[in-house]
């Protein structure tokens, strides 16, 4: 079926993103930033876990880029290790909130009523809740899981995508095209997730790319506090965590380069949102 | 003749778009003297609208005068610096809007509007500028004017919304007023009393009225002299009775054709198909809000097979409602929907998607790009009732959707666009070919061409008759222009406030009206009374 947003292609794609250099820009960091952590343990000379303690605390150089950190371990080759699981933890925890979150939204904006009214008052007061504060309690709770820090990610994030489809699908609820839809024999289901929740996939293509930015630093937020992943694996806000110990005394390369790659991938999807959003609206092609 | 008031010289008008610079006007001139009344008529997008905002350098950032001259008495409209356009605009000429509702503010009471608009030009205290407002509402005859003067725009119907535009464009007395289609979307005998009312306050006060407008008829009526204009260039210049007799050009010709008037048929009613036995049966159909309101009340009629039933009415006549019930789309409150002799009423709005009888109805809309989903193709639009409906080999679907398209006139290389990249009249044809595609036996057609231009809309009206008479299709045709539904049904119904006003076949009701309102709904039609030469019998461009 035609209807699949991403269908029209990538000359299309291409087209867009050449009006929007900033976006583009940050799609090609963000594609380097993912093949570097996908790809890079391979091409790495050095382990990111086994430790060489008396390599430890070495400056960058031309053996170690990045330098080494308090147990000889090379920076760089953690740095790239880490973007994999803070990339993998902020893409299953937004994939979670956006499908929830989409489908509990649209249920809603298209029924009203009173399942409405209730779901629309607990997610009030999930949003009263400092978030971050939130999602500490939710893995202090169920336990320091690379799991739990998904799902607290998901709930935090939960709101946003719920109100926005709600919102945006009882925008068009009573569109014409709606009623033409019933007329054509689409009952209640296929009517929010075939007609509605594309047409309001746009506005939330750009809350995803924004989101994945924010679950990133939530993640790594987290370790950093000591609630998330352990300390030897390799993760960026342990990292940062670790390093700024050492920062004191004037080791500040421990800190610097996971610190580095976290802004450059929040910044590339935050400038992503975007481009997104005019790739995914049919009415942009022309 | 006396100078011209307003003179155009050569106008061009071009637009900075994403396709780069799109020229809306291709040189025009035009001149309108003091006192006189001139209507610019033309199809969208043949630059009629872009002409008057010209005319008081009120065009929006995109457009860009790249040369000719305006000239406003002895003012250089092109060249004249901001400050003294300020002056110009609201005291010398001002302008009436499109759609009133959203032209007010809707935050402040339509007096303080009123006093901003004069107190804008002179130095009125506030209570002496309350007093003129309550002079103006009167002369826009208001009635009740002094309870109306602290109402708020949403507590105003769409007909006084209008006057109370009227009233603050003539607050200043200003010599020029221009009219952007200040009657569209307004119901028939609204228009006429608002058209009536600005023609006497012109002529009283002696105003020249640019007045633009996509109804030849209605300018006809009104103006002295008619301007048709055609892909920003002006066609013709002539007295309304020149125009209709003796049009000079082409476009003119088909234009005057392709308006419905008083006496024109698509082809006499008497070769349609046998009129079989009855297909729909309504009985005491009423529908009541939860709020109280009541929307319809003990209508009942009937629909044969292969008849055409007109369903006319103004806004709030109850028409839409009884068609989205017929339609199945929302629950009667009382009576019975009989679709050959079953009761499909019974069947509550909710389940009818699964219902056998789904099939059986099928509506098009009255807004065909509002009816298709912004995120399907052609293809996918017309495909949909099949998939749900249908058969289920997409082989079978895409046979259907081709012979459908290629009935609705949609060449089959458009199916693959979406709505945003058709023109109106395809997207009607994508919404007939959608309602065609499950071989329904009664087709609910809602306005169907309100939104289209005069010549797209005769091309469609031929389409769906000769789509009726090949099919055997029945229709519920509702609309609330009576032209439209003489042209197309071989009886009609009028609703008034959601009762049965009248009933009769359409030939009896309009030469001989047994019911006042009829009678007044049809002296409000515009029509240009003078000799017509060519009859419509539509043909296609």
């Amino acid at each position: 079926m035609s209807s699949t947003p991403i269908a029209g292609g990538w000359r299309q794609s291409l087209f867009i993103l050449r009006a929007n250099r900033l976006s583009a820009a940050a799609g090609v960091g963000l594609l380097i930033l993912i093949l570097t952590a996908l790809l890079g343990p391979m091409l790495s000379p050095y382990d990111p876990i086994v430790s060489d303690v008396p390599q430890a605390l070495q400056p960058p150089s031309a053996a170690h880029w990045a330098g080494t950190d308090q147990l000889g371990r090379d920076v760089l080759a953690r740095v790239i290790a880490a973007g994999r699981l803070d990339f993998a933890i902020a893409a299953a925890a937004v994939v979670l909130s956006f499908v929830v979150g989409a489908l509990i939204g649209g249920a809603c904006g298209y029924r009203g009523g009173r399942v409405d009214r209730w779901v629309g008052r607990i997610v009030d007061a999930l949003m009263a809740f400092p978030l971050f504060v939130l999602a500490m309690a939710m893995v202090a709770a169920l336990g320091n899981r690379v799991e739990n820090i998904v799902y607290a990610t998901a709930i935090i994030n939960l709101p946003f995508y719920i109100r926005f489809a709600r919102t945006e699908v009882s925008v068009r609820r009573h569109a014409t095209w709606v009623e033409a839809a019933s007329a054509c024999g689409n009952g209640p289901g296929r009517i929010v997730t075939r007609f509605l929740l594309p047409n309001v996939l746009p506005g939330m293509a750009v809350q995803i790319s924004l989101n994945l930015g924010w679950a990133i630093l939530n993640a790594a937020g987290l370790s950093f506090i000591g609630l998330g992943v352990h300390p030897p694996t390799p993760e960026w806000g342990i990292m940062v965590a670790e390093g700024a110990r050492f920062i004191t005394d004037g080791k500040w390369w421990l800190v610097a380069f996971p610190g580095l790659a976290l802004m450059l991938s929040v910044l590339c999807f935050n400038l992503l949102g975007d481009g997104v959003r005019d790739m995914l609206d049919p009415r942009m092609r022309t | 003749m006396t100078a011209p008031l307003l003179r155009i010289e050569d106008l061009r008008v071009s637009f900075a778009t994403r396709q780069g610079q799109v020229q809306a006007l291709h040189g025009i001139s035009l001149s309108v003297s003091p006192g006189e009344t001139l209507g610019i008529v033309g199809e969208s997008g043949s630059g009629k609208s872009v002409t008057a905002m010209a005319a008081m350098r009120l065009l929006d950032r995109a457009g860009r005068i790249t040369s000719g001259r305006i000239a406003f008495r002895d003012t250089d409209i092109v060249a004249a610096p901001e400050r003294v356009l300020r002056r110009l605009r609201g005291a010398a000429m001002s302008m009436i809007f499109q759609n009133p509702r959203a032209a007010l503010n809707p935050i402040r009471s339509v007096g303080l509007q009123i006093a901003d608009a004069l107190r804008a030009h002179r130095a009125l205290s506030a209570a002496d500028a309350r007093r003129e407002a309550l002079a103006l509402l009167e002369q826009v005859k208001i009635r009740d004017a002094a309870r109306r003067l602290d109402a708020y725009p949403h507590e105003l119907s769409g007909g006084m919304c209008q006057r109370i535009m009227i009233a603050m464009a003539i607050a200043c007395d200003p010599a020029l007023l221009i009219a952007d289609e200040p009657t569209t979307g307004l119901d028939v005998t609204t228009q006429k009393a608002v058209m009536d009312l600005l023609s006497q306050i012109t002529r009283d006060r002696h105003m020249a009225l640019l007045l633009i407008t996509h109804d030849l008829a209605l300018a006809a009526q009104y103006c002295q002299r008619v301007t048709v204009m055609q892909h920003g260039r002006i066609v013709e210049t002539a007295p309304p009775a020149e125009l209709f007799s003796a049009p000079t050009h082409a476009y003119t010709r088909a234009l005057v054709a392709a308006s419905p008037t008083a006496t024109s048929t698509l082809r006499p009613h008497a070769a349609a198909s046998p009129i079989g036995k009855t297909l729909l049966s309504v009985e005491h159909l009423g529908k009541t809000y939860a709020d109280g309101t009541v929307a319809v009340a003990d209508v009942s009629f009937t629909v044969a097979a292969g008849e055409s039933l007109g369903l006319v009415g103004e806004s709030g006549s109850g028409k839409t409602t009884i068609s989205r019930m017929v339609c199945r789309l929302v629950d009667a409150s009382l009576g019975r929907i009989m679709l050959d002799g079953d009761d499909i009423g019974a069947i509550p709005a909710a389940d009818f998607h699964r219902s056998p009888w789904r099939s059986a109805v099928q509506i098009v809309f009255q807004d065909a790009g509002e009816s298709l989903n912004p995120r399907f193709t052609a293809f996918d639009s017309i495909a949909d009732p099949l998939r749900r409906l249908g058969p289920t080999r997409s082989r079978e679907i895409a046979a259907r959707v081709a012979e459908c398209a290629d009935r609705a006139g949609l060449p089959t290389a458009l199916l693959h666009r979406f709505p945003h990249q058709l023109s109106g009249g395809q997207k009607a044809r994508v919404g007939i070919a959608r309602a065609l595609a499950i071989r329904p036996r009664l087709l609910v057609l809602d306005e169907p061409t309100a939104a289209l231009d005069v010549s797209v809309q005769a091309i469609i009206l031929d389409l769906l008759d000769s789509l009726r008479r090949d099919e055997g299709l029945s229709y519920l045709f509702v609309s609330h222009d009576l032209n439209v539904v003489r042209m197309l049904c071989e009886r009609v119904l009028v609703l008034q406030h959601g009762r049965v006003v009248e009933q009769g076949t359409t030939t009896e009701v309009f030469a001989r009206p047994t019911a006042a309102y009829t009678a007044e709904l049809i002296a409000s039609i515009p029509q240009y009374a003078g000799a017509r030469v060519t009859e419509a019998v539509p043909t296609g461009n």
